[in-house]
C-alpha cells in the first residue's frame, strides 16, 4: 500500500485492545479520493472497532490514522470526533427524534449564513431523494427513508471521509439489495470517499471498490470484489467469499492439475512443483451441466433459486462439488447426471 | 357500530361508567361552586390569603421543579448513560427516597436540622459555638426536603429513556461537529426530554397535592388551607371555595400530561443495538460516584438512620397497645382498599378488553385520573355531595314517614374507601391492564381451540397470566393507602386512627422522636413497591 498524493485515510499498523485481548491487530489500509472501500467480516472480527477507531470515538494501542496526511489519532493524541470532518451513518442511523428530518439534515452545518445552510439541506435531501419529506419526523418515515435521511444527514457538512456502521442491516433484503447499489450511485456521484463495515457480501460486491476481508482483527486479504471472488489468498477466505468446494488434486506442470474431474489446465494463483498433493476451489460456475458427458455424478441435494438451481454433487471418489445449473434441467436427487469442468482460475491451496 | 352499543350497554361499560361517575362527582361539585360564588368568603380569603396562598404554592412548584429537575436528570444520566464505579448498586438505591413519604422526610430534616439537633450541634463543636445554618423552617426547607422526596420520579423516567439512547446520541451529535457539552444540550437531553417532563408533571402533581411535609414545615399552601378552612373555622364552603382553585390547577397539568405522554408515544426510539455505556475515566469517574452517594447519604440514609435512632430511644413507651392498634388500623384500611381497586381495576381492564370502541375508554380514562386529584381536594369534594345525600334522606323519612334516621353514610368509613379508590385507582389499574395486554384475542382462540371456556378459560388461562398484575396492583394500592394522610386524617370516623394520622399529630407537636417509630413502620412497608420495581427492571 504506497502512498498516493490523493490518499484520504490511512490507517498504520493500527492495534487496539479491550481488556487485555487484541481486537484489532497491526490493522493497515488506505483509501484514495473518491473510492469506497469496505471491512467484511463476522460480527466480533473488529471491524466495527476500526471504524470508531477512524471516527476518534476509541482510542488506540498502536500505529496510526491519518486524514489527507494529518495524523488525527496515535497512542499519544486524539482529534476530537467533532473536529475531524467526517461523516458517520450509524447502523440504527441515530436520527434524532426531536428533530425534523430537515433540521436533523442541517444539524452539522455550523459557521455557514443562513442561505447557504438552507442550501446545502437542500442539495442533500435532493441527493438522496427525500426532498418532498423534509418537514416530517424520523418516526413518520420509513425504514429505508430514514437510511437516507442519515446518509444525507452525514454528507451535508461535506466531510473528508465517510463512514457506514453496518448501514443496511436494518432493512428488510429487497430493500436492502436496491439500496445499497442506491448508495453507491449517490456517493460516486458526489464523489465521496467512504469506508463501511458489513457481514454481508452481497452489499460490500455491491458497493465497495475495495473489500477488506477482516478475521481476528486483522485484514487476510485487501482486494477488489473480483479478486477476492476468484483469487483468493487463503482457504478461509476461499470459503468465506461464494459458494463453492475443494476437491483433491496432484500438480502434473506449471499449467495443470489432475483431479477426479480430469486434467484442468490454467492459470495458477500459485506456484506448486509437480507432484505436489494440492486442493483445488471449484465454484459452482466451473461446473457445466452436459448431457453426454463422460464424467457423471449423482444429485444429493438441489436447490431451486428462480433462474438457476444449485446442485450437491457426489462425484464417484466421494468428493462432493456445487454446479449452478440453469433451472430448466431438472433432476432430482439420487439421478447421475452428465458434467464438464469449466475453470479458469485454477486456486490451489497446500493439502493438509 | 357504535349506535347500538350506546343504546344497549353492557355491564362492563356499566360498572366503568359508574366508577367515572364516581371521580366526575367531587370535581364537579367543587367546579360547580365557581357558578354560585361565595363572594363573602372570597372576599374574606382574598383579604387574609388568597395572594399569599398563590405565591407560597408557586415559589413550592417553581422551586421543587427545578431541585427535582438539576437532581433527577444529573443521576439518570450518570446512571444510565455512563458508567462508574458502584454504578450498579446506585442505580437501584437511588430509587430508595421512593419509600419515604415526604412528611416523614419532612419532620426528621427538621429534627435533623434544627437548632438543637444533631447536625447544628455537631457543626457548632466543630466550628465554633457561633455557628448558625439558614433556618430550616423556611421556604428553602421546604423545597430541599420536597426535592429529596420527590426526584425520583424524574430519576425513574428519564433514566430509562438515557439508557436506551446510551452514548450514540452523544457520538452523532460529535461527529456532525458539536462539542460534548453542546451535544448534551442539543442532542442527549432534548432526545430524553418527553421522560424527563414526564417526571416532572408527576413531581408537580405530587408537589400541589402535598399536605403532609407543608403542614410540618407550617408552610401554608391550598392544601393546608383547605384542612384549616374546614376543621379549624368549620367552614366547608370556604374549603370547597379553595379546593375549585386548586382543581382547575390540576387542570392544567392533566392536559399538559396528557401532551406528553403523545410525545412519548412518538419519539420512542426502535432500538436494534444494545447501548453502550460512555465509561468514565479518571477523576470524574470519582465525583460522579461521590455525588451519587451524597444524595442517598442526605435524602435517604441519614434520615432513615435518625429514625432508627429515635425508635431506639422511645421504643419501650412507644410500642404499645396503641401503636398496634394503630397499625391494626393502617394495614386493616391498606387490605381493606387494595382488595376493592384491584376488583374494581380489574373490572375496568376486562371492560377496555371487550370493547374497544372510544367511549370505553373514554371513560376508563376518566375512572382512572383521580390521582391527579389532591388528597385535601378529594376530600371536601366526596364528603360535600355524599353528606347532601345523607340529609336528604334523614330528611325524606322524617317527612314522609316520620321517622328519625341516623345518617348513614357520614362517620363510616365508607367515605373514605371511595376517596381512596378514586385517588388509588391508576395505581391499581396500570399493572393490571399491561398484564390484560398480554392476554391477546389469540390466547383466547388458542384455549378455545383446546377445549378451554367459560369459567375454565378465566381461571386456567386468564387468571394465571393476570396473577402478576394483580398482585403488584394490591400491593401498590396497599402501601398508598397505607401511606396516605390527608384523606385519612379529613373523613376518618371518630377513632380511626391511622400510623399517618398518628403522625400528623405528633409532628404537629413538635414531638419528632415519638413519631419515629410509626414513621419508620411506613417507611419499611413502602420499601415493599421498590423491591417489586427493582425486580421488575432486572427482568
Amino acid at each position: 500500500m504506497t502512498e498516493h498524493a490523493d490518499t484520504v485515510l490511512e490507517l498504520k499498523e493500527v492495534s487496539q485492545a479491550y481488556d487485555r485481548q487484541l481486537v484489532v491487530r497491526e490493522l493497515s489500509l488506505s483509501l484514495r479520493q473518491g473510492e469506497i472501500g469496505c471491512l467484511l467480516g463476522a460480527s466480533g472480527c473488529g471491524k466495527t472497532t476500526v471504524l470508531r477507531i477512524i471516527a476518534g470515538f476509541e482510542p488506540l494501542l498502536k500505529g496510526c490514522v491519518r486524514l489527507n496526511g494529518t495524523t488525527v489519532s496515535s497512542p499519544h493524541m486524539s482529534l476530537p470526533p467533532a473536529k475531524r470532518k467526517i461523516g458517520m451513518v450509524f447502523q440504527d442511523y441515530a436520527l434524532f427524534p426531536h428533530l425534523s428530518i430537515i433540521e436533523n439534515v442541517g444539524f452539522g452545518l455550523r459557521g455557514l449564513s443562513h442561505k447557504e445552510c438552507k442550501q446545502r439541506t437542500h442539495q442533500a435531501l435532493e441527493l438522496v431523494g427525500l426532498h418532498a419529506e423534509h418537514d416530517k419526523y424520523p418516526h413518520e418515515i420509513s425504514g429505508g427513508q430514514q437510511q437516507r435521511v442519515a446518509l444525507a444527514r452525514a454528507l451535508a457538512p461535506r466531510p473528508q471521509l465517510l463512514l457506514m456502521d453496518e448501514p443496511f442491516s436494518n432493512l428488510d433484503v429487497a430493500l436492502r439489495e436496491r439500496l445499497s447499489m442506491e448508495v453507491r450511485d449517490i456517493l460516486k456521484e458526489n464523489g465521496t470517499t467512504a469506508l463501511f463495515v458489513t457481514h454481508n457480501q452481497h452489499e460490500a460486491f455491491a458497493v465497495a471498490d475495495r473489500i477488506g476481508v477482516m478475521q481476528n482483527g486483522e485484514i487476510q486479504q485487501w482486494d477488489s470484489g473480483y479478486n477476492l471472488y476468484h483469487q483468493p489468498l487463503d482457504q478461509r477466505i476461499a470459503e468465506f467469499i461464494g459458494e463453492g468446494a475443494l476437491i483433491s488434486g496432484v500438480v502434473k506442470d506449471r499449467q495443470r492439475v489432475e483431479t477426479c474431474l480430469g486434467y484442468l489446465h490454467g492459470h495458477f494463483n500459485t506456484i506448486y512443483p509437480a507432484g505436489s498433493n494440492v486442493k483445488l476451489l471449484i465454484r459452482p460456475e466451473d461446473i457445466v451441466h452436459t448431457e453426454d458427458s463422460p464424467i457423471t455424478a449423482e444429485v444429493v441435494r438441489r436447490n431451486f433459486r428462480g433462474a438457476n438451481v444449485l446442485y450437491n454433487l457426489r462425484l464417484d471418489n466421494g468428493e462432493r462439488v456445487q454446479a449452478l445449473v440453469p433451472s430448466h434441467c431438472e433432476h432430482q436427487p439420487g439421478e447421475r447426471i452428465g458434467i464438464q469442468p469449466d475453470v479458469r482460475h485454477l486456486v490451489l491451496f497446500d493439502n493438509n | 357500530m357504535a349506535a347500538p352499543q350506546l343504546l344497549k350497554p353492557s355491564g362492563w361499560q356499566l360498572v366503568t361508567g359508574l366508577v367515572a361517575i364516581l371521580v366526575i362527582v367531587p370535581l364537579s361539585v367543587l367546579l360547580l361552586a365557581w357558578l354560585d360564588p361565595a363572594w363573602d368568603i372570597w372576599q374574606h380569603l382574598q383579604q387574609t390569603m388568597l395572594s399569599l396562598l398563590l405565591l407560597n404554592s408557586l415559589k413550592l412548584l417553581l422551586g421543587v421543579g427545578t431541585g427535582t429537575l438539576l437532581l433527577g436528570v444529573s443521576l439518570a444520566w450518570l446512571t444510565g448513560a455512563c458508567d462508574f464505579p458502584g454504578r450498579k448498586l446506585f442505580s437501584w438505591a437511588l430509587l430508595l427516597p421512593l419509600a419515604m413519604p415526604t412528611y416523614v422526610l419532612a419532620f426528621v430534616f427538621l429534627g435533623l436540622f434544627d437548632f438543637s439537633g444533631p447536625v447544628q450541634t455537631f457543626l457548632r463543636g466543630w466550628l465554633g459555638s457561633g455557628f448558625r445554618l439558614p433556618d430550616i423552617r423556611s421556604a428553602w426547607g421546604v423545597i430541599l426536603v420536597m426535592s429529596l422526596a420527590l426526584y425520583p420520579y424524574v430519576y425513574l423516567l428519564a433514566r430509562n429513556a438515557f439508557r436506551t439512547q446510551g452514548k450514540r446520541g452523544l457520538e452523532a451529535a460529535e461527529i456532525l461537529g458539536c462539542s460534548p457539552l453542546r451535544g448534551f444540550f442539543r442532542v442527549v437531553f432534548p432526545m430524553a426530554r418527553p421522560w424527563i417532563a414526564g417526571g416532572m408533571t408527576l413531581v408537580l402533581m405530587e408537589t400541589m397535592a402535598d399536605f403532609g411535609a407543608v403542614s410540618i414545615f407550617n408552610y401554608d399552601t391550598f392544601t393546608t388551607a383547605i384542612y384549616k378552612a374546614w376543621f379549624g373555622f368549620f367552614s366547608l364552603p370556604a374549603a370547597a371555595q379553595l379546593s375549585s382553585v386548586l382543581v382547575l390547577l390540576v387542570f392544567v397539568f392533566i392536559i399538559a400530561e396528557q401532551r406528553v405522554k403523545s410525545r412519548m408515544r412518538y419519539t420512542q426510539s426502535r432500538l436494534t443495538v444494545r447501548a453502550e455505556r460512555i465509561v468514565l475515566h479518571g477523576w470524574p469517574r470519582y465525583l460522579a460516584c461521590c455525588y451519587a452517594l451524597a444524595v442517598l447519604l442526605i435524602a435517604f440514609l441519614l434520615p432513615t438512620l435518625q429514625l432508627f435512632a429515635w425508635t431506639l430511644d422511645i421504643f419501650r413507651e412507644e410500642f404499645d397497645q396503641r401503636y398496634l392498634q394503630l397499625l391494626g388500623h393502617s394495614l386493616g384500611l391498606g387490605v381493606a382498599a387494595a382488595l376493592l381497586i384491584s376488583t374494581v381495576a380489574l373490572l375496568l381492564a376486562y371492560a377496555g378488553r371487550r370493547h374497544r370502541d372510544r367511549l370505553t375508554g373514554f371513560l376508563v380514562r376518566i375512572a382512572t385520573l383521580g390521582y391527579a386529584l389532591p388528597g385535601t381536594v378529594l376530600a371536601v369534594g366526596i364528603f360535600i355531595p355524599l353528606a347532601g345525600l345523607d340529609n336528604m334522606l334523614i330528611d325524606l323519612s322524617r317527612a314522609q314517614f316520620g321517622i328519625e334516621m341516623p345518617p348513614l353514610l357520614q362517620g363510616t368509613i365508607v367515605i373514605m374507601l371511595l376517596a381512596y379508590m378514586i385517588r388509588f385507582m391508576a395505581a391499581g389499574f396500570k399493572p393490571i391492564d399491561s398484564a390484560m395486554h398480554r392476554v391477546t384475542g389469540n390466547i383466547d382462540e388458542a384455549s378455545r381451540l383446546m377445549g378451554l371456556r367459560g369459567p375454565k378459560l378465566l381461571f386456567r388461562v386468564h387468571l394465571p397470566m393476570l396473577r402478576g398484575g394483580i398482585f403488584t396492583a394490591l400491593t401498590l394500592t396497599f402501601v398508598d393507602v397505607m401511606k396516605e394522610m390527608p384523606i385519612t386524617l379529613m373523613t376518618r370516623p371518630f377513632g380511626w386512627d391511622t400510623l399517618a394520622v398518628k403522625i400528623f399529630e405528633l409532628t404537629s407537636e413538635g414531638e419528632w422522636e415519638r413519631a419515629a417509630l410509626p414513621a419508620l413502620t411506613l417507611l419499611l412497608t413502602g420499601l415493599i413497591p421498590i423491591i417489586l420495581l427493582m425486580r421488575g427492571a432486572e427482568k
